[in-house]
């Protein structure tokens, strides 16, 4: 923590916490909860603080290190186009969604 | 032993000599032998009039003829719609009006049309729609098409041109080298 | 910077006259099947009589035997792949299924499964070679419909299937279950005083583009393949073909030809791997086309379905839970829509209670493709119609009760973001306060009918590439294939921000060596996101072009200014003369070279879209057949470039939905075979079913993209079918829950309706 001049200077938080909404059919593993917070800088380290939390998740939602083909995410309603890497603001609201497509 | 036998015929006003099977029909003689491959093939039972040619006046789905069949006839085919660089008023109307999305009806609906129109110059929307009823278009309802065909029968009785939005022809579309050509086409 | 000037947009929103309009109008423009090449052969592929089978051996010596006969290849000439899922552009592909869907290994799956494929010299010798190829094939029981897929002991497809649920050890048809929940619907339910539940069966149908499958593979010595084909997505034949073959992408280019139809049929491989591999055996270039038969047996139709559908409503039109039970036919291989129809079944509405359970079942049918909003045109005829019932039931016009209970920003999502800035509302106004809902629609045995609709859309990848030529014109190239008038709307775009006339930019199409990668033609994402790439192309070209003028005016480029087209100084005064493009354009090379403008995107943005329809019917209640009086359709598409390819797109999608409710239907005979694989039967709208079709524009801007586009492409297929429906409803009081309502189905309901009130009538005398 700083302290510059007078006042105290705003720092980032070295974590921040977003909220995850889990896909109905994974609620089993999070104690039926359909919200929970997890932390990290990007998507992939908030997966890793859901399966800390809630052992038995991540399996679900990554494969070789990145998100499944079939899952994709929306994160304050836009798609998260970098997978694994994309970053998470403080206050993010992230859902897992199935991915689709047009015809 | 040959299999193949001499057809003499007219395409498009042009004198043709060509070669092909008895087995091959007149939509295969077009595209295979004679690289003509604006009639196209969609279904080869008659059921989506992609394939619609013109003989002797007649609108023909070219994939129930046999190319020996067309010995000692007139056929005209898309390719010989327009006169020379100047497209035939039908062929302006359809771009004037969106009538196309993909393309790929567009030459049997025109063949379809120009018949229609040759024979019934003054169609009402009933009457288009059905002569035009044994050509399928997937992309576009039929709506353009059933206006351009309506607008290209008014100007080619030399009545008013409505453009497809009804009101006079947009500065928009009057710019640029594709439209000046359109509009020095001549009404045939 | 904007480029266009503050009165508003000069070439947005007009409607020139598409680039390659006059080839397509003059028969010069060439489709898959139009090109030709020198020693070139002809493929075709041998398809399984059955339904359900398993292959036990295939001899192709008397084939190969035939004069012209120059390869057979079968599954055990293709790779092994692994089983299990890849990111293939919009979603996620088994590889392993795809290679058994292109030739069959072990069982046949459907009737018309490819089982071999052979290069002759014509045709017709291909043709004679498939029927000297000798299968033996051990036919099983064939599973037709969902019930059949997934009740207790049913015959099973695919050995190695297993779901989530039912763990590692239970042999299943029952790919997949998807759940969507929201709140509590028992607690829901009972507030209701109005609860509709209803089941619905929809058949299978095929998006019916008139131009069959088609490719030319052409193999080279040095390893190299070119393919040329008609297909939505360069680059996804590209990398399947190459998945398929066993090569790396590297060694494919794909050359799109224009394309006639695709509706999402034209997204996968059929044809493509089957060329490149017999052009390799037979060191020709190989060209295959499918019959209209080859199309509708085997290419991808889309799922019919079961749909359970409740929910229940307060007196004054409130909707309060809603519950919803989805299968859908994935055919012979996992894949289904049916998470996409979960997820839109619901959309339209804000219903604080939901659940909602999809399931993705495999039959003997063929593996089922993508078809114009996927999945959402069967939800929606089951939401939509229990929608109507509920508002006649509170005696609210329905399409009050879409207003009353309409989604808008913040309504979530069944899926669960909440929505961002949406036009459901202004459609739903827009029908209201037309001429159409206005007018009065009276006579016996006619009726009129609502709906709305939503469907999402893609953003994906997509690259566009702007050259500035010594004279000032503008070549444009992209990757997205153009099926509906797209390449006139992305010169438009680039006219715009350039400032220059739309005729003096070229676009072109380039193939997958030419243009960075782009994702399909599809997924109502090509305005969207290509659109977006040229626009931010363009920018890249006026950057450097304002360096250009600093160089010619001894300024630094901030210094510059560009507007309306023309770069000028930004003090003015001085003697120094704005230039338009056309007048820099000569002074390029001595200022450093030609210019190029880039971009490319993966986008973030969301544009999804939803529509509403009204139709006028008329029933012969003597018949059953049902004529569409009049039929307008209110789409939000963010903004529309060019006006008259949008009301395209609105009209054809119209068309294809009350195709979808009026007659289309695979029929399949009890031994699993396809008895109508022709258009006479597969019935099709022609121009005589249809009137003229009413569009209306909504534009509620897309937030977050520079022109506010939409997805367009696809929501207007989504409610026909459900509005239909309910026009039939309210012109001879039945109400139809099985599509099509072909005539035979609709006379029987209502000679049932009639003899059940001659019943009670007879009852009470």
């Amino acid at each position: 923590m700083k302290l510059e001049g007078a006042g105290l200077t705003r720092v980032r938080p070295f974590v921040l916490m977003a909220t995850v909404v889990i896909p109905a059919l994974l609620r089993k593993l999070t104690n039926g909860q359909d919200r929970v917070t997890a932390s990290g800088r990007n998507l992939g380290q908030v997966v890793a603080d859901l399966e800390r939390q809630f052992p038995g998740l991540r399996e679900h939602l990554v494969e070789d290190d990145e998100l499944k083909p079939s899952v994709a995410v929306s994160i304050d309603g836009e798609m998260g186009m970098a997978g694994v890497l994309e970053p998470v603001r403080e206050n993010s609201e992230i859902f897992f969604i199935p991915a689709i497509g047009g015809g | 032993m040959a299999n193949k036998v001499i057809v003499e015929t007219t395409i498009n006003g042009d004198p043709v000599e060509l070669l092909c099977e008895p087995r091959q029909s007149l939509l295969e003689v077009l595209r295979d032998v004679l690289e003509l491959t604006g009639s196209k093939e969609g279904c080869l039972t008659g059921d989506c009039g992609a394939c619609t040619v013109v003989i002797d006046g007649r609108p023909v789905c070219s994939c129930l003829m046999l190319g020996v069949e067309a010995a000692g006839k007139n056929v005209s085919t898309i390719e010989g719609l327009a006169t020379g660089a100047a497209l035939h008023v039908l062929q302006r109307k359809f771009l004037e009006h969106a009538s196309l999305q993909c393309g790929i009806c567009t030459p049997g609906f025109l063949m379809s049309a120009k018949a229609l129109l040759d024979r019934n110059p003054n169609p009402t929307e009933a009457e288009i729609r059905y002569a035009l009823a044994g050509n399928l278009c997937r992309c576009t309802g039929y709506d353009k098409i059933v206006r351009a065909v309506t607008d290209a029968a008014a100007t080619m009785a030399g009545r008013s041109s409505r453009t497809a939005h009804g009101g006079a022809v947009p500065a928009e579309t009057a710019s640029g080298m594709v439209s000046e050509m359109l509009a020095k086409g001549e009404d045939k | 910077m904007a480029a266009s000037t503050t009165n508003g947009f000069k070439v947005i929103g007009t409607r020139p006259i598409r680039h390659d309009g006059v080839d397509k109008v003059t028969g010069r423009a060439k489709y898959g099947a139009d090109y030709a090449f020198p020693g070139m052969l002809h493929g075709k592929v041998l398809r399984s009589p059955h339904a359900h089978a398993n292959i036990k051996s295939i001899k192709i010596d008397k084939a190969l035997a035939l004069p012209g006969v120059k390869a057979i290849v079968t599954a055990d000439d293709l790779p092994k792949l692994p089983d299990k899922m890849e990111a293939a552009g919009e979603q996620a592909i088994n590889l392993n299924h795809l290679s058994m869907n292109i030739l069959a290994r072990g069982k046949a799956l459907y009737d018309g499964h490819a089982i071999a494929a052979v290069a002759a010299t014509s045709s017709h010798i291909a043709d004679e070679a498939l029927r000297l190829i000798e299968v033996e094939y051990e036919p099983l029981a064939p599973v037709m419909t969902v019930e059949d897929g997934m009740k207790p002991g049913a015959t099973i497809l695919l050995p190695t299937l297993r779901n989530k649920e039912d763990g590692p050890d239970k042999e299943t048809n029952v790919a997949a279950h998807l759940q969507f929940k929201r709140g509590d619907v028992a607690e829901g339910f009972k507030q209701a005083d109005y609860v509709v539940e209803r089941e619905f069966k929809t058949a299978m149908v095929h998006q019916g583009y008139i131009e069959p499958h088609n490719a030319i593979g052409i193999y080279n010595a040095d390893g190299h393949a070119t393919i040329y084909c008609s297909t939505q997505g360069s680059f996804v034949v590209r990398s399947l073909s190459a998945a398929v073959l066993g090569i790396s992408e590297g060694k494919i280019k794909v050359v799109p030809a224009e394309i006639g139809g695709g509706f999402g049929g034209k997204t996968t491989v059929y044809l493509e791997p089957l060329a490149v591999l017999l052009s390799q055996k037979t060191g020709h270039p190989v060209k295959m086309t499918m019959t209209r038969a080859e199309v509708l047996r085997a290419t991808g139709p889309t799922s019919g379905s079961t749909i359970r559908c409740k929910m229940g409503a307060t007196k004054d039109g409130k909707l309060v839970a809603a519950q919803c039970w989805l299968a859908y036919e994935a055919g012979g291989f996992p894949g289904s829509p049916v998470g996409a129809g979960a997820m839109t079944i619901l959309a339209p509405y804000n219903i604080p209670n939901i659940l909602v359970d999809a399931y993705d079942v495999v039959v003997n049918r063929p593996k089922t493709a993508a078809y114009r909003a996927p999945g959402a045109s069967n939800a929606a005829m089951a939401s939509e119609t229990v929608l109507d019932e509920l508002a006649e039931k509170c005696g609210i016009d329905p399409l009050d009760i879409r207003l009353i209970n309409g989604s808008h920003e913040g309504t979530p999502q069944t899926v669960g973001p909440p929505f961002k800035r949406i036009g459901l509302i202004e459609t739903i106004e827009a029908i209201k306060n037309g001429e159409h809902y206005k007018s009065r629609l009276t006579g016996p045995n006619r009726g009129r009918g609502v709906a709305s609709g939503f469907w999402f859309n893609v953003g994906l990848q997509s690259s566009a590439t702007i050259n500035i030529h010594t004279d000032g014109t503008v070549s444009l190239v992209i990757g997205s294939v153009d099926i509906g008038g797209t390449r006139a709307a992305q010169a438009m775009i680039a006219a715009e921000v350039l400032g220059v006339d739309v005729n003096d930019v070229r676009p072109t199409i380039a193939d997958t060596d030419s243009i960075g990668h782009t994702d399909v033609t599809g997924g109502s994402r090509t305005c969207f996101a290509t659109g977006w790439a040229v626009y931010e192309a363009a920018q890249d070209c006026i950057r450097q072009l304002k360096e250009r003028a600093a160089k010619l005016w001894e300024k630094k480029p901030d210094e510059v200014v560009f507007e309306n087209g023309m770069l000028s100084p930004a003090q003015p005064g001085g003697d120094l003369k704005p230039m338009s493009i056309k007048q820099i354009a000569p002074r390029l090379a001595r200022t450093g070279g030609p210019i190029v403008g880039r971009a490319t995107i993966n986008a973030r943005a969301v544009g999804p879209a939803f529509a509403t329809i009204c139709v006028d019917v008329e029933v012969d209640p003597d018949t059953g057949k049902t004529q569409i009086l009049r039929a307008t359709i209110a789409q939000d598409v963010g903004k529309a470039i060019h006006p008259a390819y949008v009301e395209g797109q609105m009209q054809g999608g119209t068309a294809q939905g009350i195709g979808w409710a009026l007659n289309e239907e695979y029929f399949y005979d009890d031994r699993g075979i396809l008895r109508n694989t022709g258009l006479l039967d597969y019935r099709m709208p022609t121009c005589l079913d249809l009137p003229p079709i009413e569009t209306l524009i909504v534009e509620v801007p897309t937030p977050g993209h520079p022109l506010g586009i939409r997805g367009v492409g696809e929501v207007s297929i989504v409610p026909p079918p459900a509005a239909v429906a309910n026009a039939i409803y309210h012109a001879v009081g039945v109400r139809m829950t099985e599509l099509p309502m072909s005539p035979s189905r609709l006379l029987k309901a209502i000679l049932k309706k009639r003899a059940a009130g001659e019943t009670q009538a007879a009852a009470a005398d």
